[in-house]
């Protein structure tokens, strides 16, 4: 009988005592929801650290496997943000990102992978401040979430590249 | 691998004094259609035994696992190895297997990616026996499990033992090649069989380490011959309730859910052709690191919907996500079936 499959990721729980500091993923678009992440900072706007930003050209260039491999490689949670649909760059590609969301997000949950682990907004060039407040919602609500429960991680431990979720955030100043 | 080079007087010799490569084929956690389609090649098999001799093939012929363990490492030449890693003991083959073989290929949907046997790993293995067996009418165990040692009138017998979840055999042990397919077409196994054979001649290229062999590198809507337009999916539908089905129109955009846009080609899209859509046994196309998120993406852009409940109601229509997605490539997808 061959042992289950385990690796560090799953074995490794947050150090007691610890209060539990998700790792998120942010996606954002180039032309709004960068902007205004970069507005938040210009105005020295604060939010938790908790966020690793990831600029696409759009949100339609998101790519569902993207979102997989966050989770895979030891995301608590992944948001996708980018232009409001009327303000979108590429026209429709706002829409489709929207879909895909949903999507994703219904088959995320039949894989086990709470709904309130994926996230998205919209935030335009002008809407930092709207930024650093949903991001400061978001992280609150993984918090409450919680880590991704052990035998879910064992099965997504199962990724060959799999890192350790429990490593601590660095602090950035945003 | 390695052949020694030939000259062109040698590659022309009689079949009788070119060497005969020795053949294994197993079956893990496998339905049997792998092997099946490789008896399908019929007379072209009997051609193939004068260059191959089968030395282990429970499918076909009589030799026990002791056997191969009898046989020096690397004795035979090519494996073809079928069907998913679900039971201790067929860890055991595949380690054996890999130790015994020059050249093991994952074969068929199973081996390479677990198939549908991989989308038990959406379940913990008390549900999947729970579903499988009911206890109080299987209860040879005393447990009403089918697992474990248990005294039979022919002495103390053994069940393998099912581990937590299906592995693709990849996920087990070093794997050479891939072939897809549930199962892989006939006419494919015997291209396969013959560049197999030129490359161990020397006559023909060795296909890299991890190429995946008796497929294309395209996607199954690429070979398939209906007509495309515009798509927009206001609905997907089953077979069933349609009335009829467009014979040259593309099943997508008649709402039915066709795996075509991520499946890979190599099969000749036989399905679509035939009016079945497409149900994806070819496995991701190349490149795609995940077969449902490709689906999914694929579909979600063709939704004739822009509002969350609208965009929730198309959704809808596709009652089970995960069993569309990844019918066959749970095992191997980016979350390898969420929850255990």
């Amino acid at each position: 009988m061959t042992a289950p499959v385990t690796t560090p990721a799953a074995a490794a729980p947050a150090a007691a005592g610890q209060p539990f500091e998700p790792l998120i993923l942010g996606f954002t678009c180039n032309w709004c929801s960068y902007r205004a992440a970069d507005l938040a900072g210009t105005a020295r706007t604060k939010y938790p650290h908790n966020v690793r930003l990831i600029r696409l050209m759009c949100s339609g260039r998101m790519e569902p496997e993207f979102i997989l491999e966050g989770f895979a490689k030891g995301a608590d949670a992944v948001i996708m943000t980018g232009c409001w649909p009327e303000d979108c760059h590429y026209r429709i590609q706002s829409v489709k990102a929207l879909r895909r969301f949903i999507f994703l997000r219904r088959t995320l949950a039949d894989l086990g992978i709470e709904p309130a682990r994926l996230q998205r907004f919209y935030a335009s060039a002008a809407e930092g401040q709207r930024f650093a407040d949903e991001m400061a919602r978001i992280v609150a609500e993984v918090k409450a979430l919680g880590p991704i429960p052990p035998e879910t991680r064992v099965a997504l431990a199962a990724h060959p590249d799999v890192v350790a979720s429990a490593s601590q955030p660095q602090e950035v100043e945003v | 691998m390695t052949a020694e080079p030939v000259t062109p007087a040698e590659a022309e010799a009689p079949v009788a004094d070119k060497p005969r490569y020795k053949l294994a084929m197993y079956w893990a956690s496998a339905c049997g259609g792998c092997d099946v389609a490789v008896l399908n090649l019929g007379m072209k098999l009997i051609e193939f035994t004068e260059r191959w001799e089968p030395v282990f093939w429970p499918a076909a012929m009589d030799a026990k696992r002791a056997d191969v363990r009898a046989m020096d490492d690397g004795e035979i030449d090519v494996c073809l190895f079928d069907g998913g890693i679900r039971t201790d003991e067929d860890a055991e083959m595949a380690q054996l297997l890999r130790a015994k073989s020059k050249v093991l290929v994952a074969f068929g949907s199973c081996a390479g990616e677990g198939c549908i046997p991989g989308l038990a790993n959406q379940r913990p293995l008390e549900r999947v026996f729970e579903a499988a067996y009911d206890p109080e009418l299987n209860d040879v165990n005393g447990s009403g499990l089918p697992s474990g040692p248990w005294e039979s009138p022919w002495g103390e017998l053994e069940l393998p033992t099912l581990e937590a979840r299906l592995r693709t055999l990849g996920q087990v042990v070093d794997v050479d090649y891939t072939v897809p397919g549930c199962p892989p077409e006939t006419e494919r196994i015997a291209e396969v069989l013959s560049a197999v054979t030129a490359a161990l001649d020397g006559t023909g290229p060795l296909p890299p380490k991890g190429a995946v062999l008796g497929a294309g590198t395209s996607t199954v809507c690429d070979e398939c011959g209906r007509k495309r337009g515009v798509k927009s999916i206001r609905e997907f539908r089953r077979i069933q309730t349609l009335a009829e089905v467009d014979p040259e129109l593309c099943l997508l955009e008649q709402g039915l859910p066709c795996c075509g846009p991520a499946a890979r080609d190599g099969c000749g899209a036989k399905c679509p052709a035939a009016g079945a859509p497409c149900i994806g046994c070819y496995g991701a196309s190349q490149g795609v690191q995940d077969f449902g998120a490709r689906l999914l993406s694929a579909y979600a852009s063709v939704v004739d919907a822009s509002e969350p409940e609208d965009i929730e109601r198309v959704l809808a229509s596709l009652p089970d996500t995960v069993g569309q997605f990844y019918r066959f490539s749970l095992a191997a997808s980016l979350l390898h079936g969420g929850r255990s």
